[in-house]
C-alpha cells in the first residue's frame, strides 16, 4: 500500500491550483497535452496507429479475419475491442489477464465506435449467417501517464481509418481471399474527451498525477455532428447535474478540435505515403 | 435480425408494455430477506428479480489489500445462468466485470468508509431474472441492503435509466427497449445530496435530447427513492415500535 499522505498533500496543491484556473504543468483547465498521431506503424497489421498524449503512449493494431457472425445479427460483421495494459507501461501494471480497468477501457472504446455507427457492419458480411469479417481492435498501452481513454479511443479510430481488408470472393460456399485489398470505410469519427473533476473544477485530459487525486471523471464520445454517442463516468466521486452538462459542452468543443487534428494528420500521412 | 424489431412506441404513444414514456415499471423492495448476511434486499422492478447481500464491515482477506484509513468496498455483480433467455455461463463475463466496477463506484461515495479502517465491505448482487436495467436495480437494492446492514451512509443511492426508443425519450427501459431502442443511459443519483454517482450512455443523442433524457432519469430516481425509504421504514419502523413499546 502506497502511503496516502503524499497523495493528500498533492491533492491539496492541485485543488488550489485548479481553483485558480491553473495546472501543475502550466496548461489551462481545458487544454490537452501535446498530441501526436502516427499511422501504419505495425506492418503485419491490417491497420495500425500510435497516439501520444503528453507522455501517454498507446498503440492500436487492427486485424481482420473471417469468422462466424453472431446468431442475432447474421448479416453483420463483428467488431471486437480488447485492451492490454502491458507491464512495461507502468509500475502499477502486472502481467496477467485484463483487469477491470482494462476491460472497462476496451468496452468504453467499443461503445464509442459502435454507437457512432462509424463502421458499417453490414458491409463486412460475406455470406449471411455463415462467414463475415471479424475486425479485431487491439489496444496496446505502452506508456501510462494518464487519460488512457482518450488516447486509446483516438488510436483505435486512427487505426481503423488506416485499415484495409482483403477483397473476399464467394464461389458457391467457398470464400476465396484475393490479393486485392480495399480500405475500411468509416461513416463517422467518434472522439472521446475525458473530463476530470477536482474539487469544484473540471479539467480536460487529466495527467497521471492529476488522475491520482481526481474525485471522478467523465468520458464523453461525440460524433461529427456534435452529438453525444457514449458516456462513462468512472472513479468514486460525484458530479452535480450542472457539472455533467458543462462537461458535455466542453467535450463537444474539444471533440471538434481533436477530430480536425486527426483528419489533418491523416491527410498528411496519405500525402506522404 | 431474428424475430425482427418490435414496434416500441404504438400509435397512442404507449410503449411495448403499455407504459407512458415517463412511467416506471412496478417496483417492489424487501429488506432483510437473507438470514446470513449482515444486510440484504430483494428487488423486483418489472420482470427483473435481484437479490443483494452485504457482508461487513469484516476482516479483510487477503490482508495486504487493507486500507489504513478506510474500509475497502468490494462489489460483485453476477447473473444467474437461468436469468436470461439463453443460458449464461456462470463464469464472470467482461460485462459483469465492468458492471461490478461501476456499481461499486456508484455506491462508494454514499458510504462513510473512513469509519471502518482496514476492513472490507462486500456487496454481492445476484440477478435471478433479467429484463433490462439490472445494473440500476442492483444499485437501488444494494444501497438498501447497505442501510439494512447498519452501515452509516450519506444518502441512499438510487438508479434508473433513461433512453430513446423509436425516437421517443423514455425512462426505465425494459429488455426489448434496451435491445431494439436507440439509446440507454443508466444514471445513479443521491437525491438528498443532488449528485450523480453513475452515468453511462450508449447511442446517439443531440445535446438537447441528452439534457432532457438526463433530467428524466433524475426525476425517475427521485420516484424510486420513495420506494427505498418506504421499504426501510417497513422493517425498521416495526422494530422501533417494538423497542419503544409505543406508536
Amino acid at each position: 500500500m502506497i502511503s496516502k499522505v503524499p497523495v493528500n498533500l498533492n491533492r491539496a496543491y492541485l485543488l488550489d491550483l485548479a481553483s485558480k484556473g491553473a495546472r501543475i504543468d502550466g496548461r489551462s483547465l481545458s487544454d490537452y497535452r501535446p498530441i501526436s498521431i502516427e499511422f501504419g506503424i505495425a506492418g503485419k497489421a491490417d491497420g495500425s496507429a500510435g497516439v501520444k498524449i503528453g507522455n501517454t503512449y498507446v498503440m492500436v493494431g487492427v486485424k481482420a479475419e473471417i469468422g462466424m457472425p453472431f446468431p442475432d445479427t447474421p448479416d453483420e460483421g463483428v467488431l471486437m475491442v480488447n485492451a492490454e495494459f502491458v507491464p512495461l507501461a507502468s509500475p502499477s501494471f502486472e502481467p496477467g489477464p485484463p483487469d477491470e480497468n482494462a476491460i472497462e477501457l476496451a468496452r468504453v472504446v467499443d461503445r464509442g465506435i459502435r454507437k457512432s455507427e462509424a463502421l458499417d457492419l453490414k458491409e463486412l458480411c460475406i455470406i449471411p449467417g455463415k462467414k463475415v469479417w471479424m475486425i479485431w481492435v487491439d489496444i496496446y498501452v505502452l506508456d501510462y501517464n494518464g487519460n488512457l481513454m482518450d488516447a486509446s479511443a483516438l488510436a483505435a479510430l486512427a487505426a481503423l481509418m488506416n485499415t484495409s481488408i482483403p477483397v473476399a470472393k464467394v464461389e458457391g460456399d467457398e470464400v476465396i481471399i484475393t490479393e486485392e485489398r480495399k480500405p475500411l470505410q468509416l461513416r463517422d469519427y467518434p472522439i472521446a474527451v475525458t473530463i476530470g473533476k477536482i474539487g469544484d473544477s473540471l479539467i480536460v485530459d487529466p495527467s497521471l498525477e492529476e488522475e491520482s487525486v481526481l474525485d471522478c471523471r467523465l468520458t464523453i464520445f461525440t460524433t461529427r455532428d456534435g452529438n453525444t454517442c457514449a458516456l462513462q463516468k468512472s472513479f468514486s466521486g460525484v458530479f452535480t447535474p450542472e457539472e455533467i452538462l458543462k462537461a458535455v459542452d466542453l467535450a463537444i468543443g474539444k471533440g471538434k478540435e481533436l477530430r480536425s487534428k486527426l483528419l489533418e494528420a491523416y491527410e498528411q500521412f496519405k500525402g506522404s505515403s | 435480425m431474428s424475430g425482427g424489431k418490435p414496434v416500441l412506441i404504438d400509435e397512442r404513444g404507449l410503449r411495448v408494455d403499455g407504459r407512458k414514456p415517463d412511467e416506471l415499471r412496478p417496483i417492489k423492495i424487501e429488506v432483510g430477506v437473507l438470514a446470513n448476511a449482515n444486510g440484504s434486499a430483494y428487488i423486483e422492478q418489472g420482470k427483473n428479480k435481484l437479490l443483494v447481500a452485504v457482508y461487513g464491515p469484516r476482516e479483510l482477506h487477503p490482508k495486504h489489500l487493507a486500507l489504513p484509513d478506510r474500509a475497502l468496498l468490494r462489489c460483485r455483480y453476477h447473473m444467474a445462468p437461468f436469468s436470461v433467455e439463453e443460458r449464461k455461463s456462470p463464469a464472470p463475463s467482461r460485462r459483469e466485470i465492468e458492471l461490478s466496477k461501476v456499481i461499486r463506484e456508484a455506491l462508494e461515495p454514499a458510504i462513510l468508509l473512513d469509519r471502518f479502517p482496514r476492513t472490507a465491505i462486500d456487496v454481492f448482487v445476484e440477478v435471478l431474472e433479467a429484463d433490462g436495467g439490472t445494473r440500476c436495480a442492483a444499485v437501488t437494492a444494494a444501497s438498501v441492503a447497505l442501510a439494512d446492514a447498519g452501515i452509516p451512509m450519506r444518502d441512499l443511492v438510487v438508479a434508473c435509466a433513461a433512453g430513446k426508443v423509436d425516437g421517443q425519450l423514455v425512462v426505465d427501459l425494459c429488455d426489448a427497449e434496451d435491445k431494439y431502442g436507440e439509446v440507454d443511459m443508466p444514471v445513479a443519483y443521491m437525491p438528498s445530496k443532488g449528485v450523480v454517482t453513475l452515468l453511462q450512455m450508449d447511442g446517439i443523442l443531440t445535446r438537447e435530447e441528452f439534457e432532457k433524457a438526463f433530467k428524466m432519469a433524475i426525476l425517475a430516481c427521485e420516484k424510486i427513492y420513495e420506494f427505498q425509504k418506504e421499504a426501510l421504514r417497513r422493517k425498521f419502523g416495526a422494530v422501533q415500535e417494538e423497542v419503544s413499546g409505543d406508536k
